[in-house]
């Protein structure tokens, strides 16, 4: 009679275990949900078009630096570059010191603030990089053989 | 087939001590290999350069530490279900491991993100998943040695690594579902690797290796903690021993 009660016992452990990792792993999905705006890392530029992102507050915001859009100001450090998501751009003032991966076409997330007129001045900017990884040598030939892809804006998930 | 008779220590050694060259030596051989191609013949990243490297180190680590952390939830299970011994011994051996593998993968993904991104850290979904699974491991450890009785301190510490499984998937989809700074996935994607072969091949190499290397420490780590657990009992017998004269 004692090893059916032991096998009862080590049913209902497992079934208070099931129970107990699907309650949590439900109240985990429904916290994470609810503060699912504050757990992006950064803003896009069709947030910002959509009056979705803060005006005057610190933010961050990431999408690729528009093709043709950098601009150095001569004897400074300023540069003016605009970040797109393919759909809108914001453009951005930065002053200062620009990370080894930066150039146009490249994944990019700034942090500052947005002013009224639509310009965001960063206090801070970091390049983001895509998940491809492959020789220069293969990336040369994918660009020459038209087979390139282009990069995919962050974010422009959905 | 009976698993129950893998969970009998005896039988543990006679298996662990029949895996053990092999998982040594393989894991020598995977991370000799590994690390050469990494190192030397693997080609620079088109746009990283030569800072690729780091994810060799990098990426097999992070996933060494969501691997071991999985181990660490079933043994859990297993203490509080089925109330193995052994699962108890193995969640108390294999924790530290994995803490070790997430450090590694926290401080090289530092390493690398200072010249990648232009910052040591930022507060992103998916650093701070993985830093939450770093401090999961330190608590798990604590709490298992926080009861004068091995066990009470077993099942505390299992319901611990139950609790933190939750955050398993969380790393692992943190990339998908918010924007990070860190990159999607390259090589568990849905549609294929997006790493060249030149790099992919690698970067497999090293996996297996980090994952035997985790073997030969769990074994290692199991088998003294078996040992530490019997010389207490013989202390503990010889104690009441003496008592009783």
């Amino acid at each position: 009679m004692k090893l059916p009660k032991a096998r009862a016992a080590k049913r209902k452990r497992m079934a208070v275990l099931l129970l107990a990792m699907i309650g949590l792993g439900t109240a985990a999905a429904l916290t994470l949900t609810a503060f699912d705006d504050h757990l992006v890392f950064f803003r896009t530029p069709t947030d910002v078009a959509t009056h979705k992102a803060p005006l005057d507050r610190q933010m961050r915001i990431g999408g690729l630096v528009e093709e043709g859009s950098l601009e150095r100001v001569a004897g400074s450090t300023e540069v003016r570059f605009r970040v797109t998501d393919l759909e809108h751009a914001v453009p951005v003032v930065y002053r200062g010191v620009l990370p080894d991966l930066f150039r146009e076409g490249q994944g990019v997330v700034a942090n500052g603030k947005l002013a009224s007129n639509g310009v965001f001045t960063a206090s801070e900017v970091l390049a983001r990089h895509d998940e491809n990884y492959m020789p220069p040598e293969v990336a040369e030939a994918l660009k020459r053989s038209g087979r390139w892809q282009h990069t995919e804006p962050p974010g422009a998930k959905n | 087939m009976n698993w129950h008779r893998f969970a009998s220590p005896s039988n543990f050694k006679r298996l662990s001590a029949r895996i053990f060259p092999w998982a040594a030596g393989g894991a020598a051989l995977c991370l000799g290999y590994g690390l050469y191609q990494a190192l030397f013949v693997s080609p620079p990243d088109y746009q990283q350069g030569q800072s690729v490297r780091i994810m060799y180190i990098h990426v097999p680590a992070a996933w060494m530490a969501m691997f071991v952390y999985a181990n660490l939830a079933f043994a859990g299970a297993a203490t509080l279900v089925w109330r193995h011994p052994l699962a108890e011994v193995a969640g108390r051996a294999i924790a530290p491991v994995g803490a070790a593998f997430t450090f590694l993968c926290l401080a090289t993904g530092s390493l690398w993100g200072k010249p990648m991104w232009g910052t040591w850290w930022e507060w992103d979904a998916r650093l701070t998943s993985v830093l939450i699974l770093f401090f999961v491991y330190l608590a798990y450890m604590a709490l298992n040695n926080a009861f004068d009785d091995a066990t009470r301190g077993a099942r505390a510490s299992a319901v611990l690594a139950l609790v933190g499984a939750v955050n398993l998937p969380i790393i692992k989809f943190s990339v998908d579902w918010w924007n990070t700074l860190h990159q999607p996935a390259s090589v568990m994607r849905l549609d294929g690797p997006a790493i060249h072969p030149s790099m992919l091949w690698p970067l497999l190499a090293m996996a297996v290796g980090y994952t035997l290397l985790f073997v030969v420490l769990a074994l290692v780590r199991i088998q003294a903690e078996l040992i530490e657990r019997r010389l207490g009992a013989l202390v503990q017998a010889r104690l009441s021993a003496g008592h009783a004269q």
